[in-house]
């Protein structure tokens, strides 16, 4: 996109803000992924390297109030909502002091306060939701919007197409994207769709869609905000399909030998971090000094969050036993 | 507390359930298929259209996996939304909605689901494999929820009524065969079941019958012709199935010392299964005779008269195994 319209579309301290996020997730997801290959984290670890800018991008183009339904690669929507590296590696280790208390583990955390909805594994399972929570905020008149994804895996589920539908008859407040990431576990795309755009699956429901550059941190927050605004103003739902590139086997366990490696060397040049350098020092807002420096903060901070989440408890055994039930619905 | 001067039918009670609960609380609202203009396929949610507007009385599109998800997304948004299942067969298509995000969400990461699910369910109406299901063992296993049967009037007004205040996903089982054939009289003023406890619809000493739903009406019926031949049944209606009230089930069968379970859903993995397996464990010494479970057959429900009625409990099928256990 031109520099030119980014520099007057975006606040300079916008895009530094974004810039700081892309770090601090790449730094909370790197230390994971050593915790996971030192065997200290238990269970998957699945990470959003080389897509961070989806993540950063839509959850910096939302206001507060509004809420997200996450996906499992969007690291970024938590830290941007106030979950601290503590909190997030407390999390990885089962602490009680993670947002799901040991409940549930890796990026399977929520808190309605903050606004943001647990991840359910079942793929495409929270898009409904987040179409049900966006039909709260059009019954009460309220302007707030929901944002929630999948990947191009999850966009074959009937629920993808089910909340779709049913958003668009409502003309509800809400946001969905994809992020096509070309695989889902070890599929390709055109073993998962007969179509090569996801976004193609939105006309189905009368539902304007656009294709984004999902490594590109300002091209996703300015469709992202254009998606919010007119959703909004009542104008209804719209669909992002972010384009990017899995740049991690599926899990941190899957070296994705399936992948070919000149595919991956193309898109390693179109690293979102790389990508938002470049559009820094294009735009006169930072240089090499100054990313190091980021960068050296963030780790920090990372590593102070290692030690929060290390040294505090694990949860007791009968423990499994709270909070099947809830006692009061009154907070929401 | 006053009565009404008529009779109140099941499917009655449930409609001004929904209509007092709307009326006390904007945050509830109805969702289902066709229940706007045309009041639902059992008419239950007649003229409700008209009385709260179309933002109240949602009409959804045919995709019972998305508009339940919705109704999880609006119930941790504030509001206390009431789904209808056209059929509580069609449940199936929300099955994961239901078991993996209503149920776990609260437990996962304390966001609570206030939200109820009616299906209308049960067999005695020819409605063949699709329309005479009862799921309730499919969600009896499902941690997070909570399930009620309700088979009186009185029950089914008030049961629904607490479920719409509780902030649990709440599963309503209401039965189809009983939505005209039984009436009463209600109390004028508000009153709630309370969810969890059970309640002994008959006094009796010999034998405990513990059932819900329709199979309550059975049971009260052998009751009634078992009387002349001197066996006195109890008969415990569970109401509630999860939680499931232990304590009445206990404090019967420790009375009489004999116990039959029935049910209309399939026997294999039932309710009744549940339930024999704990007085196996917590009232062994107090059993005079086995355990017995009247339910249909490990098959889907049959369409033809005679396929149905052979499905089905009779109640010729609990004079039969009440008479066995009177010998032990
Ligand atoms: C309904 C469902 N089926 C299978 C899985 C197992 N699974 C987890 S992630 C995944 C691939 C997801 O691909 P995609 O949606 O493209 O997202 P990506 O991981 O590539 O970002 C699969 C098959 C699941 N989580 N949910």
């Amino acid at each position: 996109m031109d520099v030119a319209v980014i520099a007057k579309e975006i606040k300079r301290e916008d895009l530094l803000r974004m810039y700081d996020y892309l770090r601090l997730t790449r730094a909370v997801e790197d230390r994971i992924t050593a915790l996971y290959r030192q065997g200290r984290i238990v269970g998957g670890v699945y990470t959003s390297y080389g897509m961070e800018a989806i993540a950063v991008g839509y959850a910096s183009a939302l206001e507060r109030d509004d809420v997200i339904a996450p996906f499992h690669r969007d690291m970024g929507a938590f830290l941007i909502r106030g979950f601290t590296p503590g909190e997030v590696l407390a999390q990885y280790l089962g602490k009680r002091v993670g947002p799901s208390k040991g409940k549930d583990g890796n990026v399977h955390m929520g808190d309605l306060r903050r606004g943001v909805f647990g991840f359910v594994s079942h793929l495409a399972d929270n898009l409904p939701v987040a179409a049900g929570a966006a039909l709260a905020f059009k019954m009460r008149g309220e302007s707030r919007v929901v944002f929630t994804g999948t990947g191009d895996g999850g966009s074959s589920r009937g629920d993808f197409h089910e909340a779709m539908n049913f958003a668009a008859v409502r003309r509800l407040p809400v946001v969905f994207f994809c992020n096509n990431n070309q695989y889902a576990y070890s599929t390709p795309l055109r073993l998962q769709m007969a179509i090569p755009n996801v976004v193609d699956r939105a006309k189905a429901y009368g539902m304007p869609g656009e294709i984004v550059d999902g490594n590109d941190v300002a091209e996703v927050y300015l469709a992202a905000k254009h998606a919010i605004a007119k959703a909004r103003a009542g104008e209804g739902p719209s669909f992002l399909e972010f384009k990017t590139m899995r740049m991690h086997g599926h899990s941190e366990h899957d070296p994705a030998k399936y992948v070919p490696r000149e595919l991956l060397e193309e898109w390693k040049k179109k690293d979102p971090i790389l990508k938002a350098e470049q559009l820094l020092k294009q735009l006169g807002y930072g240089e090499e000094a100054y990313f190091h420096e980021v960068a050296d903060r963030v780790k920090k901070e990372v590593e102070a969050g290692v030690e929060f989440a290390e040294q505090s408890p694990l949860p007791e055994g009968p423990e499994v036993l709270e909070g099947v039930f809830a006692m009061s619905a009154d907070s929401h | 507390m006053a009565q009404s001067t008529e009779e109140v039918s099941y499917l009655e009670a449930i409609s001004q359930a929904l209509d007092e609960e709307m009326a006390r609380d904007e945050r509830v609202f109805l969702m289902g298929e066709d229940i706007g203009m045309y009041g639902g396929a059992f008419k239950i949610t007649e003229g409700f259209l008209q009385k709260y507007g179309e933002w109240r009385v949602l009409d959804t599109p045919l995709a019972e996996s998305g508009f339940v998800g919705a109704a999880i997304g609006a119930a941790m948004m504030g509001l206390r939304p009431v789904v209808e299942m056209q059929f509580a067969d069609f449940i199936s298509c929300a099955f994961d909605q239901i078991t993996e995000v209503a149920a776990k969400n609260h437990y996962r990461w304390g966001a609570a689901v206030p939200m109820v699910i009616r299906a209308p369910f049960g067999g005695g109406v020819h409605g063949g494999p699709f329309h005479s299901e009862c799921p309730e063992g499919w969600f009896f296993h499902s941690p997070g929820l909570k399930l009620v049967a309700p088979s009186t009037p009185y029950d089914a007004k008030g049961l629904l009524k607490a479920a719409i205040r509780d902030p649990n996903p709440v599963i309503y089982f209401e039965h189809k065969f009983l939505y005209r054939r039984i009436k009463s009289t209600l109390p004028q003023e508000d009153f709630v079941v309370p969810l969890g406890k059970a309640d002994v619809k008959r006094i009796g000493n010999d034998i405990s019958v513990i059932t819900y739903g329709a199979m309550v009406h059975l049971a009260l019926e052998a009751a009634q012709s078992l009387a002349h031949e001197g066996i006195d049944l109890e008969v415990v209606d569970l109401r509630t199935l999860m939680p499931l009230d232990k304590e009445t089930i206990y404090a019967s069968v420790r009375k009489t010392s004999k116990a039959i379970l029935l049910h209309e859903d399939n026997k294999t993995g039932g309710v009744g299964a549940e339930i024999a397996a704990l007085l196996a464990e917590e009232c062994f010494d107090c059993l005079d005779g086995p355990v017995i479970r009247i339910a249909p057959p490990d098959t889907p429900v049959p369409f033809s008269t005679p396929l149905e009625e052979f499905f089905l409990p009779k109640t010729s099928d609990i004079i039969a195994a009440a008479r066995k256990l009177a010998t032990y």
